[in-house]
């Protein structure tokens, strides 16, 4: 019988003929944590858990709220830390490392046609090197350090073609949130999503990072792309050859396919305090912006501060404006110091931060007071999702944030000329 | 046999006003849990649910952050099963390894009201409310964590 992707992987990993609809004990060749594994140390304690079933199976990355905002998050990576020290668990990046998302592929632990389980609803970005990568509970990772096995659900796959080419300074950021706005934040509810079609056999790995990290905004289970010579040529050196690519069988069943033309694409905001709240720019209104964000797992790679600085050129930062910037890893951090994307940032009026998950979860490094409006690279922009429910938050493009700090309002990167 | 009295919710209930975010690193305690159970929704829940009410709600019940207090709180709360036109994914994973049978029967969720009593029959796989309203097997390992009283029972039982 003809299968997806994602029923292919799962036989693999089970060893027997899986449709979409069954529930499989899988188990995952990665499980990712991180500062939460504090509290999943507690519960693996509770079921009894003594040594952890694989040690080498799990990564745990401390990228949350690092460095500590406080003594209790301080106490947590304490925790983290030692626990792993005592378990032998050798995949272990402290707070200087960057966000798990970021991390994972860039050491080589995300591979074509691997598993990918992760207690952060944004694992579904690894889709992007044709893993299959889902978020899952922290009881449930406990349950894989227990018994090396976690129950899932074989999805049903919806299929997005995308096809033509980004007008300037439109990107994939845009059109993640074109199509959220159109399906719905449960447009892809239990769903696997892949992504097909010519624009997408030409995207960047960051672009592929982009759209597998949203299709958690769209509620599905997992999203990815069959991996390009982009994604190839990346992964070279990182992890061993032996690539294993899997791909849907042309007639496998699809309970949707949808088609994007990205060619008359516009920049797109999602306006508060919804993903799914998405217009083009102009259309949210004459907003007033406090603070910028460029940054996160949704957009902290290079080439997205490079797409800002194109869009900035000579101007400075609105001084009403804190701009705040968040390299997703010590890798781009470093890349971002050689080629002085930080100088001309830091020139320009921003503020260069450490790599990490910053503000975006609310927890520290950029904290909004009552009343102020944030435009942000992130992937939420919920009531209170910055720390602060009286906050607004706009999501956009680096290209949107830009020119929106640029201007001190809510801009579409088209009009700075 | 689950029987109890319906609570019921609309569409796209999300986890924040099931549990909220400000309790979920300082409230532990299953009964704790319980008093904030739907605190942002209805704040007559907690003071009044009974052992083996049934809270139905619309579509995508249980959207929004992962948390697993929104399944727990129910648990505490005595709540029998949710009923719903479906459910945000994690959601309803989380209310299987909380223990708290979870069910997706549209047609039942637009014919009862608030206060109705109702029946669920997992070995029958039906629902009764005047009519009856079947649902599909819950397959084997699911049940076998449902039947344990959650995913940390059912991983003890395991190991055990």
């Amino acid at each position: 019988m003809p299968k997806t992707f994602t029923e292919k992987i799962f036989s693999e990993n089970v060893g027997h003929d899986v449709s979409a609809g069954e529930i499989v004990m899988v188990s995952p060749d990665v499980a990712l944590s991180h500062d939460n594994t504090a509290a999943i140390i507690s519960t693996f304690e509770k079921m009894g858990g003594k040594k952890v079933n694989d040690p080498t199976r799990h990564v745990i990355v401390l990228d949350h709220c690092v460095p500590a905002a406080d003594s209790k998050h301080a106490a947590n990576h304490q925790k983290i830390r030692e626990w792993v020290q005592e378990q032998d668990i050798m995949n272990f990046f402290d707070t200087n490392s960057g966000i798990c998302h970021q991390v994972l592929p860039e050491k080589g632990y995300v591979k074509p046609g691997s598993v990918v389980l992760g207690s952060d609803s944004h694992t579904t970005t690894h889709g992007a090197f044709g893993a299959f990568a889902a978020g899952i509970g922290r009881s449930e990772l406990a349950c894989i350090m227990v018994t090396g096995k976690l129950w899932l659900r074989c999805p049903e796959t919806m299929r997005i073609n995308i096809t033509g080419e980004f007008p300037d300074r439109v990107s994939a950021k845009d059109l993640a949130l074109r199509i959220i706005g159109d399906i719905g934040a449960d447009g892809g509810l239990y769903r696997a999503v892949e992504f097909c079609g010519d624009a997408v056999e030409r995207m960047s790995v960051g672009d592929l990072m982009i759209l597998c990290n949203l299709t958690a905004e769209m509620g599905a289970k997992n999203g990815y792309a069959i991996p390009n010579e982009n994604v190839i040529d990346w992964l070279y050196g990182r992890v061993n050859n032996d690539l294993k690519i899997v791909e849907s069988d042309p007639d496998a069943e699809f309970v949707a396919e949808m088609r994007f033309d990205v060619s008359a694409l516009a920049p797109q905001i999602a306006s508060p305090h919804a993903v799914d709240n998405v217009s083009g720019v102009p259309e949210a209104g004459n907003i007033t912006v406090h603070q910028a964000l460029l940054g996160t797992c949704t957009n902290g790679r290079i080439e997205d501060f490079h797409s800002a600085l194109e869009v900035l050129g000579d101007r400075k930062i609105n001084p009403n404006v804190r701009t705040l910037v968040f390299p997703a890893s010590k890798e781009v951090y470093e890349e971002g110091l050689k080629d002085e994307t930080w100088l001309k940032l830091s020139e320009a009026g921003a503020t260069i931060m450490n790599p990490g998950c910053g503000p975006c979860l609310g927890a520290h490094e950029g904290v909004l007071a009552d009343g102020e409006v944030c435009i942000s690279t992130a992937n939420r922009n919920f009531k209170g999702r910055m720390g602060n429910p009286n906050s607004f938050i706009y999501l956009g493009s680096p290209e949107s944030v830009m020119a929106s700090a640029v201007t001190g309002k809510i801009t579409d990167p088209r009009e700075l000329t | 046999m689950i029987e109890g009295k319906v609570w019921k919710y609309g569409d796209n209930v999300n986890t924040d006003v099931i549990f909220p975010g400000k309790y979920t690193y300082t409230v532990t305690d299953p009964a704790e849990m319980a008093s904030h159970a739907m605190e942002d929704l209805d704040p007559e829940f907690a003071m009044n649910v009974k052992p083996g009410d049934i809270v139905v709600g619309g579509a995508n019940f249980g959207c929004g952050s992962s948390r697993e207090q929104a399944a727990f709180c129910l648990k505490a709360a005595g709540v029998g099963a949710v009923i719903a036109k479906s459910f945000a994914r994690l959601y309803f994973r989380n209310c299987i390894n909380a223990g708290l049978p979870a069910f997706v029967q549209p047609e039942l969720v637009d014919a009862v009201s608030a206060g109705d009593v109702i029946k669920v029959d997992i070995s029958s796989g039906k629902i009764i409310a005047g009519s009856e309203y079947p649902f599909p097997e819950f397959p084997e390992e699911v049940k076998a964590i449902l039947e344990s009283g959650g995913l940390v029972e059912w991983v003890k039982s395991q190991a055990g």
